[in-house]
């Protein structure tokens, strides 16, 4: 993994609904597939329909004890730019640390967009337009898979192959194979995405 | 010991790790009131059987108190019966589970452990479980999904020896709808180790009639529950002895108690459930500081090892209680029992009391750090 840590720590910031358990269930079970020790979990607030949640994911070589809520992430996923004015995305993500957004905004309007909530975030932030690439690719704006090709880009924590095989084990079935292989090639070039 | 067992390592929530092992044991009758609150166990397994994968009689009733009667109807009779609730559901079960337990009928219930209104709230602590504790019921609790399938295995087992029931309780949402990672067993090789109930006079058996549900009076009833008392606790040593032979096919190790760092221990803290595995952590980083700490979970709660623990902790200087229930109007249930264990060693050690995590509170390392510490005052860590 990317960052060295013992424990490699993930926040998904998402509204309900927006399907952030799923894709943090894709990555943990595509790092069981690689081997390595997995924890994934809801901040388990009241489930409503286009609430703000919270999502925490983490991948070890070694076994996970802890069952606290993640305090510090390494990097942060968030699903949805609304939440730039109401949630604290970028608390204690420092310069080395990331942010993965889905959004159509520039890097420097999130960066400013955080600064109004009165926050000085310096890490890296890296804007993707999954919604976009979910409509014109799968026909469906569903970021939430999507954004998972830029989150191995970025961090490398887990192998494309596995996210993807997760993928089609998961939904093949449910959506069927065309469906199934447009998301794959929409999670491809969200992966490919500069 | 055979470590080579474990066929794969999967990554499931603590209630489809529960289902997991249910599958696997396939009992013949799953009574079940499939509403809110529910659980992930109940949802998975039903899912199993709609595939065709198990061979299981559910049978939809009207109410959890309903679920347990039909649990009781079905285990008299004969069968293998397993049922799962939560909360309210449990609370409403109340009546009935001394019927079970005085009836010694061995029934294996799995319990997301979950707040109690009101007010109303869903969330994980041990309200539930600890609002039947004296319902005559063994009670073994879990730290995680892999603690969840291995003792829902063993708790299958532990009932069906002793004829007594059995809850297997995990945190409710804290560990029944997290994912994480478990081995699991080649299903032959469950089905051997719990084998086939072999019911003392099923009620089905129709050329040995019996009768169930007797009345007993004045001149009677006191002796019935002297029996059952003694049977609870003998169940004791059936439990450890099942805990081996499954040790012997897992190569994972449970007990009454899980020490951690208590040999040299001058603080020992008490817990149970998820937040254990937190405080491990803490432990860790404290002892690489020095400090001489250390941990017990309690792993079998019922019957509660007074001599075994006090044993335990004997050599310490300082015992640190962490409670996930109240009990109004007196002192939390787990620091009421370890209060007993000392006494009756005659040890008089500093004991304090702490309450988390109702209503599914988050706890966290730094709290139980601060509480290890003694910079902690208040007696709910909120």
């Amino acid at each position: 993994m990317k960052y060295h840590k013992d424990i490699f720590e993930i926040i998904f910031f998402a509204r309900g609904g927006q399907g952030a358990k799923a894709a943090a269930e894709i990555l943990a079970q595509a790092a069981t597939h690689e081997g390595k020790f997995v924890q994934a979990f809801p901040s388990f607030g009241p489930e409503r329909s286009g609430a703000p949640t919270k999502t925490y994911l983490r991948l070890s070589d070694n076994e996970i004890r802890t069952h606290e809520p993640i305090v510090d992430p390494d990097v942060v996923v968030v699903l949805d730019d609304t939440l730039l004015s109401s949630q604290d995305v970028s608390n204690n993500l420092d310069k080395r640390e990331s942010l993965i957004i889905n959004t159509q905004m520039a890097e420097h309007a999130v960066r400013s967009q955080i600064a109004e909530l009165g926050k000085k975030f310096e890490g890296k932030i890296y804007p993707i337009d999954a919604s976009g690439i979910s409509l014109s690719i799968v026909g469906q704006p569903r970021p939430n898979t999507v954004i998972l090709g830029k989150f191995v880009q970025v961090t490398e924590a887990v192998k494309l192959e596995s996210v993807i095989e997760e993928f089609r084990h998961i939904f093949e079935d449910k959506v069927g194979k065309e469906i199934t292989d447009k998301n794959v090639a929409a999670i491809e070039k969200a992966y490919d995405t500069i | 010991m055979n470590k080579n067992n474990s066929t794969k390592k999967l990554a499931l929530t603590g209630g489809a790790a529960a289902a997991e092992a249910l599958k696997q044991i396939e009992p013949e009758v799953m009574p079940i009131y499939p509403i809110t609150p529910q659980t992930p166990i109940i949802e998975t397994y039903a899912k199993f059987q709609a595939d065709g994968e198990v061979d299981t009689e559910m049978i939809k009733v009207e109410s959890e108190h309903s679920a347990m009667s039909a649990a009781i109807g079905a285990s008299s009779a004969g069968a293998r019966v397993v049922t799962a609730t939560s909360s309210q559901g449990l609370a409403l079960m109340h009546e009935v589970l001394y019927i079970a337990s005085g009836t010694r009928l061995p029934i294996l219930m799995i319990i997301s452990a979950r707040a109690l209104g009101a007010p109303i709230n869903i969330h994980g602590d041990h309200s539930d479980v600890m609002g039947c504790r004296d319902s005559g019921w063994l009670q073994i609790f879990c730290e995680n999904a892999q603690e969840v399938y291995d003792k829902t295995i063993i708790g299958m087992k532990l009932a069906e020896k002793v004829n007594l029931p059995v809850m297997v309780i995990m945190d409710g949402f804290n560990t029944s709808h997290s994912v994480e990672n478990l081995e699991v067993l080649e299903t032959a090789m469950v089905k051997d180790f719990v084998g086939e109930r072999t019911a003392i006079t099923p009620l089905l058996d129709t050329k040995n009639p019996v009768s169930y549900g007797p009345v007993a009076l004045q001149n009677s009833y006191f002796e019935f529950k002297i029996d059952q008392e003694q049977a609870t606790n003998d169940a004791a040593a059936e439990y450890q002895k099942i805990a081996q032979a499954y040790q012997e096919i897992s190569g994972r190790r449970y007990g009454f108690f899980e020490t951690y760092h208590t040999k040299d221990a001058e603080r020992i803290m008490v817990l149970t459930g998820s937040a254990t595995g937190t405080a491990k952590v803490v432990v860790d980083k404290l002892r690489a500081k020095g400090e001489k700490v250390g941990l017990v979970k309690i792993e079998l709660f019922r019957p509660f090892l007074h001599q075994e623990l006090s044993a335990i902790l004997k050599n310490a200087q300082e015992i640190i209680v962490l409670d996930r229930a109240q009990s109004i109007g007196t002192t939390p249930p787990f620091y009421t029992e370890i209060v007993n264990s000392l006494y009756q060693i005659g040890e008089i050690k500093k004991i304090k009391s702490f309450v988390y995590g109702l209503g599914g509170r988050d706890i966290f390392q730094a709290q139980i750090e601060d509480v290890f510490m003694g910079k902690f005052k208040d007696k709910y860590i909120k």
